[in-house]
């Protein structure tokens, strides 16, 4: 079929969503809403429409952003504007859904904002929430807005429209779209994205392979699972423009095995897309052919780098190689290849749609566009956030994150994972670019943002990334081998109170041994936990070795924990929750431990509701 | 305690391990390329990687034996010892870590007396970890086969698994060690 009597049809059931004559119900049903209870959420209001007797619709959308108040619904009647309810449980949705469809009251108190034609007495404009209003979605501009799962949703938004614009130039022209965009590959390098086409493009061969790297190894970062899921046909149109530019007929979609959800909406995007003649031999039309295969990976964090990648989708065991060559000239099975990330062909899609131009007016003199954040750990508002390159991280933790939860001091921020470094909150004033990060000794990376308060200890992170990056060494280089052990088990004994001064010069010279002497960016960049925690928390690891303490309360060895009788009102919630039976005290009068039995499991730290159970 | 690396597969299980390399045979190529795909198709029937099916993996691809199995020990998703019939997965991740997943581990391996990479003796649980789900804003989680658990705190972990355990009357507590 042609493309235009697709798209007509598209917009046209399109339109006809937006002017339902009935109810529509949105349910975010990513992998966390769902772990959060939306699949009840949706059976409720399937089941409280039919009990209404109305007819309605309801659909399962991405995430929105708000991720913190899953499991999320967002109901709409007939000319209206989408309501947002989040945290929601069966009971509540039911109750909202009869008190707004039956009633017409949407009740306020419990709504989050709206979204559409307003205002809507009592409740907040999304786009004026403190979470969303210094954000700007590219990447993420369908998630939660559109049914992942329908093909003609995302063509009725203007999909698949860069990519017939794309086949209309000359393939060199589309790279140099994508070069003047300023992009920059967005899997944690930050490396020119037209440009490293340009060299593919360039390398000789017949047949040539591009790769998406959907491996996201980063252990608390999902931006690309999110985007996968809310968003499929961003990526996949992003993908085909960047094979067309280079010249290749073959593509592969690396994605971890963990991500089942994101896997199956890849699957049926795909069926989707040889539907609507937008893979095959000839796509759109034209003489461009194109076929995509999705390779699941099996667990290892060293399969993100792309040697490694390539190893693995070949079959073999994923170590990486030395490079030069360069994947652009001898990559997949010898093959010139280029491999870019999730959100990179995401932004692609974007800037083909609406012009290098336009991108470009977002962002610093060398980042340009917007990046996506997993943000996550110790903040009151997590979720899925992009904001504009160049924000300042108090921006992205105070006014997006709402700050600390619970009322407790910021301390640090962790970006870029295990490759990545810790900044302390007195530099949360430090702009958001690849540039000024690294100057920070972090790294921009892939988005994960962890959040950390006082009751995260800042010699422990680095020892769990240490464990994570010794777990992941593929082994091929002994710096990286056996240095990541080696700090592990320094850190390891600095965490047990056994650590000496002479520790941290060694801690420092190891560290330097590992950043050199290691080929690929997994041994290279391992120690950049050690590295700004040494720089910035000195005086934290100084408390484990000479005052054999651990202030934030993680490491056992170094703290106890001690009830305060001046606080303690003797309500006895501590000694229910403790396992091993340490806690005594009658009744209404203060409560003790005894130390000889307690575990530290902190189990009474979390349940006293008077904050009378101490960190010593 | 000390375990053969590579179990086989009990007498029972041996027509179940015929039928999947039947359909095997005619779903792959034999490809070195679909190594991978083949070990996770096996795994994914199976629950674990049998010593048998490895070998007959290496004979559909012609790769040798040690490319086989140094492939799949050198992926963290293969096991290589049977699986209980919940496998409880705990995110290590560093969202999960700073939200005391330690902890949630920890009282998890004590309440089913298994650590991670074993299953209990009454067959009920495999304990695993893994390194991120992907879920990190509903930190920490915990997935049971398939269904992913957020924003868990200990008693709330430990009345999933009892309400498991509960469900099956007869090993109980009692027969454990
Ligand atoms: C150990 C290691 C792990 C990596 N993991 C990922 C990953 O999970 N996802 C990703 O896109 N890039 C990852 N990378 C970066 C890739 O090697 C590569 O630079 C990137 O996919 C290129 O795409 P881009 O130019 O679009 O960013 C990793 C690199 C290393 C060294
Ligand atoms: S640096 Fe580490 S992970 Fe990378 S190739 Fe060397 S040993 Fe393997
Ligand atoms: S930390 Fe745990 S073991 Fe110690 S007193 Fe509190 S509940 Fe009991
Ligand atoms: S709710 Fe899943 S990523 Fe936001
Ligand atoms: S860190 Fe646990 S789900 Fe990501």
């Amino acid at each position: 079929m042609d493309f235009s009597l697709i798209r007509e049809r598209a917009e046209k059931n399109w339109k006809a969503l937006e002017t339902l004559k009935q109810p529509l119900i949105q349910v975010g049903m990513g992998t966390c809403g769902k772990a959060a209870g939306a699949d009840e959420v949706y059976a409720t209001a399937k089941q409280t429409l039919k009990q209404m007797n109305l007819l309605g619709r309801i659909l399962q959308v991405g995430c929105i952003g708000t991720c913190y108040l899953e499991p999320i619904m967002a109901v709409r009647k007939p000319g209206g504007p989408f309501i947002y309810y989040g945290n929601l449980t069966a009971k509540r949705a039911e109750e909202i859904l009869l008190s707004y469809l039956k009633n017409d009251n949407p009740r306020p108190d419990w709504a989050v904002c709206f979204r559409g034609e307003g205002p809507v007495d009592g409740i907040p404009r999304f786009e004026d929430l403190p979470m969303i209003k210094p954000q700007v979605r590219i990447a993420l501009r369908n998630c939660g807005i559109i049914d992942p799962e329908n093909i003609e949703h995302y063509i009725a938004r203007g999909g698949y429209g860069g990519l017939a614009r794309a086949l209309r130039m000359d393939p060199e022209e589309v790279a140099r779209e994508i070069k003047d965009s300023g992009l920059r590959g967005r899997g944690g390098a930050g490396f020119p994205t037209g440009m490293k086409w340009e060299f593919a493009r360039k390398a000789p061969g017949r047949m040539k392979y591009i790769i998406c790297n959907a491996d996201e190894g980063d252990p608390g970062a999902f931006m690309d699972r999110s985007l996968l899921e809310g968003d499929p046909h961003s990526v996949l149109e992003g993908m085909l423009i960047g094979a067309y530019a280079i010249g290749c007929n073959e593509g592969y979609i690396y994605i971890r095995a963990e991500y089942p959800l994101a896997i199956k909406r890849l699957e049926t995007a795909l069926i989707q897309m040889e539907e609507c003649g937008l893979l095959g031999r000839s796509i759109l039309g034209s003489r461009f052919g194109f076929e995509i295969h999705i390779k699941e990976g099996a667990g290892a964090f060293v399969c993100g780098e792309e040697t490694a990648l390539m190893a693995s989708i070949a079959g073999g065991r994923g170590m990486p190689c030395s490079r030069p060559p360069f994947p652009a000239v001898k990559g997949l099975w010898g093959n010139p290849t280029n491999i870019n990330n999730v959100e990179t062909l995401a932004n692609v899609s974007a800037i083909l749609t609406k012009g290098a131009k336009w991108f470009a007016g977002f962002g610093t003199e060398k980042s340009k566009g917007t990046k996506t954040f997993a943000l996550a750990g110790k903040v009151e508002r997590t979720g899925l956030i992009e904001v504009p390159m160049g924000i300042r991280l108090k921006e992205i933790i105070l006014e997006i994150g709402g700050g600390v939860a619970k009322g407790k001091k910021v301390k640090a921020v962790q970006t870029g994972g295990p490759s990545g470094g810790c900044i302390p909150a007195d530099l949360f004033d430090l702009p958001v670019d690849y540039e000024s990060l690294t100057a920070a000794g972090s790294i921009m990376g892939s988005g994960g943002m962890v959040v950390m308060d006082e009751e995260t200890c800042m010699v422990d992170i680095p020892r769990y990334f240490l464990s994570f990056t010794a777990e992941e060494s593929c082994g091929k280089c002994i710096p990286c081998r056996l240095g990541t052990r080696q700090m592990l088990d320094i850190l390891n004994e600095i965490c047990e109170g056994k650590g000496t001064p002479e520790d941290l010069d060694i801690l420092k010279e190891v560290s330097e041994t590992v950043q050199k002497g290691s080929l690929c960016g997994l041994g290279q960049t391992a120690p950049n936990p050690v590295q700004t925690t040494l720089r910035y928390f000195l005086t934290e690891y100084e408390a484990h070795i000479l005052r054999k303490r651990c202030e934030a309360g993680v490491c056992k060895p170094l703290f106890h924990y001690e009830i305060d009788p001046e606080t303690c009102n003797g309500c006895g919630v501590c000694s229910t929750k403790c396992s091993v039976e340490a806690i005594t005290g009658e009744k209404k009068k203060p409560h003790s431990i005894e130390q000889e039995k307690c575990t530290k499991c902190g189990a009474c730290y979390e349940a006293c509701k008077f904050q009378a159970i101490r960190i010593c | 305690m000390e375990q053969a690396i590579y179990a086989e597969l009990p007498e029972e299980g041996r027509s179940e391990i015929e039928d999947l390399f039947n359909e095997m045979r005619k779903e792959f190529k034999g490809r070195p390329e679909e190594l991978i795909p083949m070990l996770q198709r096996a795994q994914r029937r199976l629950g674990f990687l049998p010593e048998q099916a490895m070998l007959e993996i290496a004979r559909i691809t012609r790769l040798s034996a040690a490319r086989v199995f140094g492939t799949a020990t050198f992926y963290a998703q293969f096991r290589f010892q049977p699986v209980g019939k919940y496998i409880v997965r705990v995110c290590r991740g560093t969202a999960c870590h700073v939200k005391g997943s330690d902890r949630l581990l920890e009282t998890i391996v004590g309440y089913l007396h298994a650590v991670p990479g074993q299953m209990t003796p009454d067959g009920l649980f495999t304990i695993e970890t893994v390194a991120c789900f992907g879920s990190c804003a509903l930190a920490p989680v915990m997935v049971i086969n398939d269904s992913v658990y957020g924003s868990l705190n200990r008693s709330r972990a430990l009345k999933l698994l009892g309400e498991i355990r509960n469900s099956f009357p007869l090993p109980k507590l009692a027969s454990l060690p």
